[in-house]
């Protein structure tokens, strides 16, 4: 399978001092949905600004589908598109203009340019906004607008830094499908976001990232086999006084209220299993639920672990 | 990549930054016609008629060349500066930077879009100094030669400008303190044969009294400088500030991090 893209040794220091990037190396296959984690001012950023072009890099290898960012700037800039994290269009331009502008800098003839406008608009919604100014428009269309221009090329790699931020659950949903759908057309994707729900919905490999250091790099079905526990909390249908004894099954509760609890249970209970110890004990559930995401177990696990070894460096 | 995609890319960065003046044009357009005009009223019709002949003209007339050059190089400057830097300040320079646009062509653009609006500008002047006198222009080659060299100058200034600047604050200050009293002290004005001898030696180190001086023997046929070394000096200028624009451009300097 092609690389789309492949980092090796990257490193980034800013004017003032600050090492963005300390070395990290990184690989994503073509089609893949690869999420980039990381808390705040992790490198995620300055990673994508990287290959953007948008910060010069002080050392490393970064080659976009095979060819090199720093020798083959204009190919690795048409296989591209981006969506940053901040509104960067012009307010004062109309919706279509800023796309038709977009096509013009990637060199498209204006007939072209015009069909691919109206169509990205329209798949974005953006369609009966095309002569309104960009500053009238929502928090959500402009993030939308963001993602229509950043497609007018059809680039084959598709970037974007936390596209949901700041979105209503409805339309990050309604963004979910037409990401998943773009990636399925063929379109690498590679996704930055704090909302981890929706990294483990979309994305099948990943990366975490916290100071400027990979700091886990695998696929989302791996690292999500490796939670070795996960806490759940349980409504009750009928009210319960006090917890029963769970024996030697692998759990450990904690009462919240007469119709709730918690229970953490280890990766090897199974879910029957679970409701077999519930049955036994005559406790009847209403509802579960998981207490957090998955997936930000699992973050917050590696991001202690790896500060827990660096301390100990 | 498409055929002429060059081109395209360039055209699209006119188009946007002739739209963008264009629609604006009570703040890019008016302004300039309004304040000129006020200089042929009150310099050129009030105050001229008791100054009597300049450089063997009618004041009005030796004034009109000058005040016709004031209003390009001032708003060919302030386009490209107020722009790029509001792309830079809105972050939307982002789009071109990170499409496959090469520098020459960013910088081309711009420059093309500062000089649209100052010639156009000038065209407005021109067309409200007719008013006033009947132009003649004496040598029409060298008159558009010298606005357009002049227009690329300027443009190419304000890029610069703007690529250092970090505030709107930074990009008043030129224009200010350093455009505005060389323009003044450029012969718009004046002829220098009234200056004392050390002041005319110090006004031959303005450059801009050198596009003044020939853009006025264009109209009508009388200089206070050598023509030869003013378009020496004309094209240095635009060679030296385009390469520089180019390699600042291409350093990323106030727009890659």
């Amino acid at each position: 399978m092609t690389t789309a893209i492949a980092i090796k040794d990257l490193t980034k220091t800013y004017a003032n001092g600050f090492e963005a990037l300390k070395g990290i190396s990184l690989e994503v296959e073509q089609g893949d949905f690869f999420a980039l984690l990381g808390p705040n001012g992790a490198g995620k950023s300055t990673t994508i600004g990287v290959l953007s072009t948008l910060v010069k890099k002080s050392g490393g290898i970064v080659e976009i589908f095979g060819k090199n960012v720093d020798s083959h700037v204009y190919e690795t800039k048409l296989d591209l598109g981006v969506v940053p994290q901040e509104i960067n269009f012009s307010q004062f331009e109309r919706v279509k203009d800023i796309v038709m502008t977009q096509a013009g800098y990637y060199g498209m003839p204006r007939s072209l340019a015009a069909e691919r406008c109206e169509k990205y608009l329209r798949k974005l919604d953006l369609w009966d906004k095309r002569n309104d100014r960009s500053r009238t428009l929502s928090g959500g269309m402009k993030r939308r607008l963001m993602i229509a221009r950043a497609l007018v090329h059809e680039p084959k790699l598709l970037i974007l830094d936390e596209p949901t931020a700041g979105v209503d659950i409805e339309l990050r949903r309604s963004m979910w499908e037409f990401l998943t759908e773009l990636n399925e057309s063929g379109t690498t994707i590679i996704l930055t976001t704090h909302y981890l729900e929706e990294a483990e919905q979309l994305c099948r490999n990943i990366a975490i990232i916290d100071h400027g250091r990979i700091v886990e790099n695998t696929s989302m079905r791996a690292l999500l086999k490796a939670l070795d526990k996960q806490t759940y909390i349980v409504e009750l249908a009928t009210p319960i006084e006090s917890l029963p004894n769970w024996g030697d099954a692998p759990v450990s509760a904690t009462l919240i209220d007469a119709h709730s609890f918690e229970i953490t249970v280890a990766a090897t209970l199974t879910m029957s299993g679970l409701f077999k110890l519930f049955l036994d004990r005559s406790i009847q559930v209403s509802a579960l639920r998981s207490k957090s995401n998955r997936l930000e177990q699992l973050f917050l696990s590696r991001l202690d672990n790896a500060r827990g070894e660096s301390a100990d460096v | 990549m498409f055929k002429n995609h060059k081109y395209i890319a360039f055209e699209t960065i006119v188009i946007k930054e002739v739209r963008r003046f264009t629609r604006i044009w009570l703040q890019t357009l008016v302004p300039p016609a309004i304040t000129i005009s006020l200089y042929f009223v009150i310099f050129g019709n009030l105050v001229g008629s008791r100054i009597g002949d300049m450089g063997g003209f009618d004041y009005m007339e030796f004034i009109i060349p000058g005040l016709i050059m004031m209003a390009v190089i001032q708003n060919s400057y302030s386009n490209v500066v107020s722009s790029f830097f509001s792309h830079k300040f809105q972050r939307s320079v982002e789009e071109v930077l990170v499409s496959p646009v090469p520098n020459s062509i960013i910088l081309c653009g711009f420059i093309v879009g500062g000089m649209v609006r100052g010639l156009l500008v000038g065209a407005i002047v021109t067309g409200m100094a007719l008013f006033f006198v009947d132009l003649q222009i004496q040598h029409p080659l060298i008159t558009i030669t010298v606005i357009l060299l002049t227009a690329t100058v300027f443009s190419l200034a304000g890029f610069i400008n703007a690529l250092f600047a970090n505030s709107f604050d930074d990009i008043s200050i030129i224009p200010t303190f350093v455009l505005t009293p060389l323009i003044y002290l450029g012969g718009v004005f004046y002829s220098s044969a009234l200056l004392p001898p050390f002041w005319q030696s110090v006004s031959a180190l303005n450059p801009i009294f050198y596009m003044v001086n020939t853009f006025r023997y264009g109209f009508l046929g009388v200089s206070d400088v050598p023509i030869g070394a003013a378009f020496f000096i004309l094209i240095l200028f635009s060679v030296v500030l385009f390469g520089s624009c180019l390699w600042l451009l291409n350093r990323g300097t106030g727009l890659r991090s």
